[in-house]
């Protein structure tokens, strides 16, 4: 006992003591000699932006400027993000914070361009931010994609599919043989399977893309909860709205539970009215958390070699080797994910579905 | 106890110490997602090894666990992760 406070007092110490010497900066990290801030640097990449920023050379940046669309009390305002200036200057009465409570945000700045307008200073914010754009490039991609196949289908009646059919065609029977059709049934699979089919691509083509570091790709699309909130919240409607008598009978009046967890305190229902809606929350978390833990990995192991070659050009030039070689295996591991987690979705909507419409055994 | 209140008053700054939770918080969730798909790992070659001819089923539903495990795993990231940055 004598001993476990010995090392303990010694470990608070130096906990503390490094606390003194560290002004604990809130959120993240300090800024190294050169201005290299890793933290930032990783988050920047993770979340949403006016701007799509390409290379910085220097201190000049390539971006490609996106539309910033504002509706602010009934009156439209649409201009390219390149009038802000990367942040520095206001435009019409708005600005685009760098810092602070409203980081990333455009707000509505008095005649000075500087102080906010603490009365109304966030306008409806509609602009095609990054990952709008990005959501708008995938899903035209994969329109052109499904359509032509379509029509290849459609001209080619009984012969072998040819070209970029027959690299859909393995995905699109996967996904009706062995998720639609084992979870919903023969009877009424059909209905389900535009929405299985639109999740799997939209949400496989998103993560693809998210990998590729160049111009279109490289969005953090279905790491952004608000997407991911998006596809859970339709597959919560489609279950809800297509739930027969069963399904509510077992989760208000589950058969088999003795009838005391039922009557005056009604527990079996509240745990099944809860799990109704953290299925849903759990689908959209894991898509976001999965994918983003994978993309914070490899912009980590990218950082590590400007912070290394920070201390001295040589030791960077050395971990570079070895962190491109993560880089790569950690790349091919989020193929990998990225594959396993549109599947898992769709698998579990499916499953969802088939629950919901299930007739009485 | 005395010893413990005496430390405590040391250190007037907390936030280190919420890092450092943080830090252990998501080591503990990377230790119950390692354990779990293991055993996951572990029944399905078992499976395999007692009838081989069912390798195709065995690996799905062996992912199709490991997804759902991951999932669970990562709501301690990200909790993590929001006492990190937010």
């Amino acid at each position: 006992m004598h001993r476990l406070t010995i090392i303990l007092l010694s470990f608070l110490m130096a906990v503390s003591a490094s606390a003194f010497a560290a002004p604990a900066a809130g959120s993240s990290g300090q800024e190294g000699e050169s201005g290299l801030n890793p933290g930032r640097i990783i988050i920047d990449h993770i979340i949403d932006s006016h701007e799509w920023h390409i290379a910085s050379i220097g201190h000049t940046h390539i971006s490609v400027p996106l539309p910033v669309i504002l509706l602010d009390d009934g009156q439209l305002h649409v201009f390219m993000s390149s009038k802000f200036h990367h942040g520095h200057d206001a435009y019409n009465g708005y600005r685009l914070m760098p810092e602070g409570e409203y980081k990333g945000k455009i707000v509505k700045v008095l005649d000075d361009g500087v102080t906010i307008d603490s009365s109304d200073p966030l306008p409806l914010d509609f602009s095609i931010t990054k990952n709008v754009f990005a959501i708008l490039f995938s899903s035209i991609l994969i329109g052109i994609i499904f359509i032509s196949i379509a029509r290849s289908y459609k001209r080619r009646e009984g012969k072998e599919p040819k070209g970029l059919m027959s690299w859909m065609e393995p995905l699109i029977l996967f996904i009706r043989d062995d998720i639609a059709l084992p979870s919903i049934g023969h009877h009424n699979y059909m209905k389900y399977m535009p929405y299985l089919l639109t999740v799997f691509f939209f949400i496989f083509f998103n993560n693809l893309l998210g990998l590729i570091p160049l111009f279109p790709g490289g969005a953090n699309v279905t790491g952004n909860i608000a997407v991911t909130m998006v596809m859970a919240v339709f597959t919560f409607a489609i279950t809800t709205y297509k739930a027969n008598k069963n399904y509510w009978v077992h989760i208000f009046n589950t058969p088999g539970v003795p009838w005391w967890l039922k009557y005056p305190v009604p527990l079996m229902p509240i745990v099944e009215l809860m799990g109704v809606f953290t299925k849903p929350f759990v689908l959209m978390v894991r898509l976001f958390a999965n994918i983003t833990a994978g993309h914070i990995i490899i912009l980590s192991f990218v950082t590590i070699i400007f912070i290394f070659g920070n201390i001295n050009v040589g030791l960077g030039y050395g971990v570079s080797i070895f962190s491109v070689v993560f880089i790569l295996f950690m790349t091919m591991l989020e193929l990998l994910v990225a594959f396993i987690q549109a599947y898992v979705f769709t698998l579990l909507s499916a499953l969802y579905f088939g629950m919901a419409t299930e007739e009485h055994h | 106890m005395s010893l413990l209140s005496i430390l405590l008053q040391v250190a007037v700054d907390l936030a280190p110490y919420a890092k450092l939770g943080a830090g252990i918080g998501a080591g503990i969730a990377a230790v119950g997602a390692g354990i779990g798909i293991g055993n996951i790992g572990r029944g399905a070659l078992e499976s395999i090894a007692r009838q081989p001819e069912a390798v195709g089923d065995i690996r799905s539903n062996m992912i199709v666990a490991a997804a759902l495990i991951e999932g669970a795993a990562f709501f301690a990231i990200v909790v993590c992760l929001l006492i990190l940055f937010i």
